[in-house]
């Protein structure tokens, strides 16, 4: 190998720097930098800001006006995060599986215009749903189907999964994607084998299919919860940032764009915007950390990749 | 495709129902869209009487269009959106394939290392770095510069880019790189050498790079909300609260934002999807 | 590839060539006006601009309910507008001690405004007047008057008129009696309670009151102004939950609803939009009251970015809003709002005459949580938003709306403390 014999290899150095660098001011300075914001304060008396260990968090967690916001978004983004895995990652699998058949006519033409709304904007979208929910336009829209349109997005009991709902309907051309071309990469002697022996096609799915995309299976899942605890646009766009009704569909990140910038007549504050952020950092870290030590690792035991 | 006389989902009755199933599911995802489409074209008292109709001679109008035209600066976001998308799926590009190249090419103390630390960003969103990097930027003199959004979004894609590239470039053979080497190649040249080599890995890389980059409302609200500096979508959410009362100007708009992604997408959805389900992602 | 970066330069060079063409200043005014953007750009600024030819303004306004948070980020980030339009009293307040925006002291043109007129915009102590006030709003009614001789209906001046009326559109069955949603909060708690509150809270009074510690939000007058709202919910229109203030705008100009609670701002809303005949009648007063109370808000002014590249401009600019010319132009361009300035003005619109002629038969106040109030945690004015949509909502009684609010003010505010 010639080139780790060299006394300075500064190529390596060049080939690493711009990513390096890019990444390192961009992404992790500011990471860690917000990360210290958090457990600083605002001084009153001086305007500067002074260290506060976690008394940020502490107040957030404790404080009567910051708790129920916090636990609120928390409770929220869970309920959000439990209808992506329970309909948007089950639907794109049905869908992947019927689009993987080879014997579907027409199938790159379901695949092309099912994944559309994934490349439209969420500023479209939202404002697309919120037309079609609206009581005036939506009155029109459903009065001749003798439907009378409930207020969906008014109601806080119906506002969070309308709105996951509507998230589910743009993204789950991408996790049907990446389970397509799983499905698409089993080899087909595996399946005929199968059938050989008398599986039937709900068989072949549960006993071969789904066992073989497994780490697509985590993955998705992993995406979903990073997407989720980091979702911010679409409640934005249809609910502003102030997550009506009454903060009913505030996610952690329309908590973090609030508590930075503040809203209404209420000041923001970026020693607090931090700590919101520091609570997202930890529960993203927690999650990804539980999928690498359990399902990662169990799966890896099964195959030889990685 | 030729007919075959036993089908793997049974009988004729499964494939009607996976037909259904598939084209109900199609119905759903692109109703709303064309039904903004069709509404852009109509009065205003049709699109809230008749909804459902298609523009007729009454009911034909291109008003919003033309408020669309005349109050927004929908060219000019659009050429922001594509200055800011291009530049950092370049950048993305020329520093994820050098470092995937340095990770995957040669043997170095901290090499698993630099490779776990660029990897870090796949799974912690930039986002939560937003106050310091607003004050990074201030500080840097680049706030309200496209600038500012392109470096973002370049360090926003490097981790997963060089990951799936550094994964990809290890199963190109050495052979061709050695041979090259010997003939007294730097090894500039054969970093260059490898690029061809790498393009199904790339579609990948690219597409899922570009669909956010191009999507994204957070960065631009945060980092270059001028008129002069707005973004696509971030233009298009302003104009429609400028413009809230105005349904043919908002439906025009929608619709007008819109169809470039759409052409776009339909031309290279071809590409685009090989890129989604190309073997790179596993 | 090499044919888009061709065209990418080419776009680019064009774009940058563009912008080097115009060798004038441009100004950016920051405003939550988005209803009024074609009238600045069409009617306001070319008149400035006729006058001041090398300065370039950009009328740049964001929807009401995002303003305040994008504001906040762009004067953070140094990105906002050279001129910034300024919430009455404690938010302008704000951004003036955290320095976003600049003294106007010594402003030629000030002396064109009352103390009043200022008192939005000035420091507790006096010394510092940081926005150019351009407009008061009153609040009332405005309905269909196509409607109302169609059913017969007069204009109601008591409660029980005002139910009485409510009443016969219900029955009727073809219109929406209250054209009001809950979805954006402030909608309910600005048309709704902040409309028709003075009247039970004696104006000036009962808001002194709060300030001082003599009135409290869960007792007398501003309890019964939650229970007068409240009972407006059976008289809202269907999903009136998810109706937006632009739902409501929309819904009245079609003609789908008989009242639209009005600020006064929506006139030129409905002038616009409308085509069938407007009318106006002021909040209703309590059956045997004598007295009636409007809200007359000084609402808006103008300051200045006190990170402004263009000071020179934009004092220009803002001096020019002293004239009498501006409040002329204004209030008669965007009839609804009505001048602060001293200067003698005709209003051309009836509707906009009705409304600014309650001034001489009701007494006037301003919305009771904008003054003082809400310097604090939790926001005074936030938390009748808050209960406000939710009285309407029918997630809260009165009593508990009334009773939330009470205890966010006494958490903080010394007056209202251990009371």
């Amino acid at each position: 190998m010639p080139s780790s014999r060299k006394p300075f290899p500064i190529h390596i150095v060049v080939f690493l720097a711009p990513a390096v660098i890019i990444y390192t001011l961009f992404m992790i300075y500011p990471l860690l930098d917000s990360l210290r914001l958090s457990l600083n304060t605002v001084d009153p008396a001086t305007g500067n800001e002074v260290y506060a260990g976690l008394q940020n968090y502490q107040r957030l967690f404790t404080d009567a006006l910051w708790q129920p916001r916090i636990l609120g978004a928390l409770r929220n983004n869970f309920v959000f995060f439990a209808i992506h895995m329970l309909v948007q990652n089950p639907l794109a699998l049905i869908l992947a599986t019927l689009l993987s058949s080879r014997f579907i006519r027409g199938r790159t033409v379901y695949r092309t215009l099912i994944f559309t709304p994934s490349v439209l904007s969420i500023v479209l979208i939202a404002f697309i749903w919120r037309l079609i929910l609206s009581p005036i336009f939506g009155k029109a829209l459903f009065a001749p189907l003798g439907i009378t349109l409930p207020p969906l997005l008014g109601e806080p009991a119906t506002a969070l999964p309308t709105l996951g709902l509507v998230s589910v309907w743009q993204w789950v051309g991408v996790p049907m994607m990446l389970f397509l071309a799983a499905l698409i990469g089993i080899p087909d002697e595996l399946i005929e084998a199968a059938r050989v022996d008398g599986a039937t096609g709900w068989g072949v799915f549960w006993r071969i299919k789904l066992p073989l995309i497994l780490p697509t299976v985590g993955i998705v899942g992993v995406l979903t919860f990073v997407g989720n605890f980091n979702a911010f646009d679409l409640i934005y766009t249809s609910q502003t940032a102030l997550a009506n009704p009454a903060f009913s569909t505030d996610l952690l990140g329309t908590l973090f764009y609030r508590t930075f910038f503040g809203f209404q007549l209420q000041l923001g504050s970026p020693t607090m915007g931090a700590t919101v952020a520091g609570v997202m950092f930890m529960i993203i870290l927690i999650g990804v950390m539980i999928y690498m030590f359990t399902w990662q690792r169990r799966l890896l035991r099964n195959t030889v990749e990685l | 495709m030729t007919a075959r006389p036993r089908t793997p989902l049974g009988s004729t009755l499964q494939l009607v129902a996976a037909h259904a199933a598939l084209l109900l599911y199609t119905l759903i995802a692109l109703f709303p869209i064309v039904l903004i489409v069709l509404n852009s074209f109509k009065t205003r008292n049709a699109i809230f009487r008749t909804p459902y109709a298609f523009p007729d001679a009454d009911t034909f109008s291109l008003v919003g269009y033309e408020t669309v035209f005349s109050r927004g600066n929908f060219p000019q976001y659009f050429a922001n959106s594509v200055i800011v998308t291009v530049c950092a799926l370049l950048l993305i590009f020329i520093a994820g394939t050098m470092a995937a190249h340095a990770l995957a090419e040669y043997k170095f103390p901290g090499n698993a290392i630099m490779g776990l630390y660029l990897a870090l960003g796949i799974m912690v969103p930039i986002r939560l770095g937003t106050v310091s990097i607003l004050r990074l930027v201030v500080s840097l003199k680049l706030v309200d510069t496209l600038a500012a959004l392109i470096l973002v979004y370049t360090a926003m894609g490097l981790p997963l880019a060089v990951f799936i590239l550094s994964q990809f470039m290890r199963q190109i053979p050495r052979d061709l790189k050695d041979a090259a080497r010997v003939d007294g190649a730097s090894e500039y040249r054969v970093y260059w050498m490898t690029l061809p080599l790498i393009r199904p890995a790339l579609g990948t890389v690219m597409v899922f790079n570009m669909i956010p980059i191009w999507n994204d409302l957070w960065f631009p609200l945060i980092l270059a909300p001028s008129d002069a500096n707005k973004t696509v979508t971030l233009g298009a959410q302003t104009f429609l609260g400028q413009f809230v009362n105005d349904y043919n100007a908002v439906l025009s708009s929608l619709t007008l934002s819109a169809l470039p992604v759409v052409i776009l997408y339909v031309l290279f959805s071809r590409q685009l999807i090989r890129g989604l389900t190309s073997g790179a992602v596993k | 590839m090499k044919k888009v970066l061709l065209v990418l330069s080419v776009l680019m060079i064009l774009l940058t060539g563009i912008a080097q063409a115009q060798d004038t200043v441009q100004l950016v005014i920051e405003s939550w006006r988005n209803d009024d953007l074609t009238i600045w750009e069409d009617t306001i600024l070319p008149a400035f601009e006729a006058q001041y030819p090398n300065i370039d303004v950009v009328f740049s306004p964001s929807a009401p309910t995002e303003y305040n948070a994008a504001l906040n980020a762009k004067l953070e980030g140094g990105t906002a507008g050279d001129l910034i339009t300024c919430r009455p009293f404690d938010l302008s307040l704000g951004l003036f001690q955290s320095g976003y925006l600049a003294s106007l002291n010594d402003l030629p043109g000030m002396e064109n405004f009352g103390d009043v007129a200022k008192s939005a915009w000035i420091t507790d102590d006096g010394s510092d007047v940081f926005c150019v006030p351009m407009a008061s709003v009153i609040h009332g009614f405005i309905y269909n008057a196509d409607i109302f001789a169609e059913l017969g209906l007069e204009e109601p001046t008591t409660v029980s008129e005002f139910y009485a009326v409510l009443d016969a559109i219900k029955e009727n069955g073809q219109y929406t009696p209250i054209v009001m949603g809950t979805n954006d909060q402030w909608e309910a708690a600005t048309m709704g309670y902040q409309n028709i509150g003075p009247n039970y809270w004696k104006g000036e009074e009962g808001r002194l009151g709060l300030i001082d510690g003599t009135a409290k939000y869960n007792e007398g007058g501003f309890l019964q102004a939650f229970e007068a709202l409240a009972a407006w919910q059976p008289y809202l229109g269907d999903g009136y939950q998810a109706q937006t203030y632009a739902d409501s705008q929309n819904a009245f100009s079609l003609g789908l609803g008989a009242i639209y609670p009005a600020g006064s701002w929506d006139i030129s809303v409905f002038r616009a939009n409308a085509d069938f005949e407007l009318g106006a009648f002021r909040p209703p007063v309590p059956d045997g009251q004598a007295d009636c109370y409007i809200s007359d808000h000084t609402d808006i002014a103008m300051g200045m970015n006190a990170g402004t590249e263009n000071p020179e401009a934009a004092r220009t600019f803002l001096e020019w809003m002293t004239t009498p010319e501006f409040a002329n132009l204004y209030s008669n361009a965007l009839p609804g709002f009505f001048s602060l300035s001293n200067a003698e003005i005709q209003l051309d619109d009836p509707v906009a005459a009705e409304f600014v002629g309650w001034r001489s038969e009701c007494a006037s106040t301003i919305r009771s949580a904008y003054q003082i109030l809400s310097r604090g945690e939790p926001n005074n004015e936030n938390d009748l938003w808050a209960a406000s949509a939710a009285v309407l909502n029918q997630s809260m009684t009165p009593q508990e709306a009334a009773d939330m609010v009470q205890n966010g003010l006494e958490q903080w505010y010394e007056p209202q403390m251990g009371s």
